[in-house]
């Protein structure tokens, strides 16, 4: 896994892809984002964790702004967020977001969810766009569901189609905000399998998750947030085996020993 | 008993339901390209427009239709000089009639759309701006497409609402239904019948618009 950041970082220009300087946001009196200094290397994949509240999913949507933020910078591959208008639409294409609700559009079929931004966003004829759609819906295991619509399939079905609506974009980054909440036991590992696979392709991505195996298993590095701060980052095994501050040992002692 | 009724002919009682038709395809067809923009004004994020559309909406909804149809002709026409490239005066009448209804009926299909737009759960937006889509792509190609399915049964209301407004253009001269029936009660003396035929004209033309709008709002809901 290290191998393969190392190997990007030597192509790219930079290696920083995702950078958040100071960022500070409120909800009313509440402090959700409290500054917030977080750096994401082209090919990382980082994994935020931590107690509901604590501002996980809000950092995560800050980054393609569907939160605006009050203060601090955010910038992604070393350009900083646009306000408005048409340059955000063009960043936000190149950072594919997956949500805990799936929001596949209810009114479209499978095949047209994944082929819509290609057409409206890249411009790409409509040949080459079923294309590419269908060799994604093949590679996150719904090929045969083309022409369904999203409500005729099940939980972990929906969120693999919206995993492939986000690549048809190529994105350069994949912000996952609780993928697997939303689904019932047996389907998680269909989701979290399609993830890890991404993950060893060398997709740089960030995971809003309470899926600790896929943590240990996946992340180059544990973000823990606690109360709107990072109380504490680390690779997986250290943080797992041995954290440091002790609202982690809190958090941990909480969900692992079942 | 109807021998009365073929004694008109200018307009004839099918020529008089023909321009109530005409009034209300057109000014339905005008009022939902209209209250669409009006809708999408209402949510969009220019605070100038959103304003516009409120006062629009606001204003135009609470003025009585008649008031609305002879100040078109009274106050457009014949004060302002503007009588929509039409010398005849029946042609400047139906004219006129179609704006007043276009300008009314608008504010009540922006309404019934916006309800709509609020049945589409915010994820959908958002899914459509983390894609990349623009604030006008979205609300066309996202929201606008599931927002109109919601709203099918309202905008029949909206519609049958119309059919029956169209008889206020008989206050400017417009030969459609209400103004021959109202000529037929001047000159003859059966006037339960005649309410009772140009009652049942409207039924038939609003009855099977409600059905087959309801039919279509069933079909084409989209499940979530």
């Amino acid at each position: 896994m290290t191998e393969v950041s190392v190997a990007k970082e030597d192509m790219a220009a930079t290696g920083e892809l995702v950078v958040l300087k100071s960022v500070n946001k409120h909800f009313g009196a509440l402090h959700v984002l409290q500054d917030i200094d977080l750096t994401i290397a082209r090919g990382e994949v980082v994994v935020v964790i931590g107690p509901s509240g604590s501002g996980k999913s809000t950092l995560c949507r800050a980054i393609n702004r569907l939160e605006t933020i009050d203060s601090g910078a955010i910038a992604i591959d070393g350009k900083p967020l646009p306000a408005e208008g048409k340059a955000l639409a063009k960043l936000r294409a190149d950072v594919g977001m997956v949500f805990q609700s799936f929001n596949l559009f209810a009114h479209k079929t499978v095949l047209e969810n994944v082929m819509l931004g290609q057409i409206k966003v890249r411009k790409a004829d409509k040949k080459k766009a079923e294309e590419k759609a269908r060799s994604l819906l093949d590679r996150v295991g719904v090929g045969n569901q083309a022409d369904k619509y999203p409500a005729q399939l099940s939980g972990g079905q929906q969120q693999r189609v919206a995993i492939a609506r986000a690549l048809a974009m190529d994105p350069k980054v994949m912000l996952f905000d609780e993928p697997t909440s939303a689904l019932d036991p047996e389907m998680i590992n269909e989701v979290l399998e399609v993830m890890q696979q991404l993950a060893r392709d060398g997709m740089t991505m960030i995971v809003v998750t309470h899926e600790m195996g896929f943590a240990r298993s996946a992340a180059n590095r544990v973000v823990f947030m606690a109360d709107g701060k990072i109380v504490e980052e680390a690779v997986p095994d250290q943080f797992f085996s041995n954290p440091r501050s002790d609202r982690a040992k809190d958090f941990l002692s909480k969900i692992l020993h079942h | 008993m109807f021998d009365f009724l073929s004694d008109y002919n200018n307009p004839t009682l099918l020529g008089a339901f023909w321009m109530t038709v005409k009034l209300t395809v057109i000014s339905g067809l005008g009022s939902l390209i209209w209250g669409t923009l009006l809708a999408a004004m209402r949510v969009s994020p220019v605070p100038l427009m959103r304003g516009f559309g409120t006062a629009y909406v606001n204003i135009v909804r609470n003025i009585p239709l008649t008031v609305i149809i002879i100040f078109t002709s009274l106050g457009l026409a014949d004060v302002f000089g503007v009588t929509m490239g039409a010398s005849d005066f029946q042609v400047r009448g139906f004219r006129l009639a179609i704006l007043g209804l276009v300008a009314y009926t608008a504010a009540f299909v922006c309404e019934a759309i916006r309800s709509g737009i609020n049945t589409v759960p915010l994820g959908q937006a958002e899914a459509a701006r983390a894609i990349g889509l623009t604030f006008s792509q979205t609300l066309r190609l996202i929201i606008l497409p599931q927002a109109f399915r919601a709203v099918i049964g309202p905008l029949a209301n909206v519609l049958i609402a119309l059919t029956k407004n169209t008889t206020v253009a008989a206050a400017i001269g417009v030969a459609e239904a209400a103004y021959l029936m109202k000529g037929m009660i001047e000159k003859e003396a059966q006037v339960l019948l005649i309410g009772a035929v140009f009652a049942f004209g409207f039924v038939v033309l609003t009855l099977p618009t409600g059905l087959l709008l309801g039919w279509l709002s069933k079909r084409l809901a989209v499940k979530r």
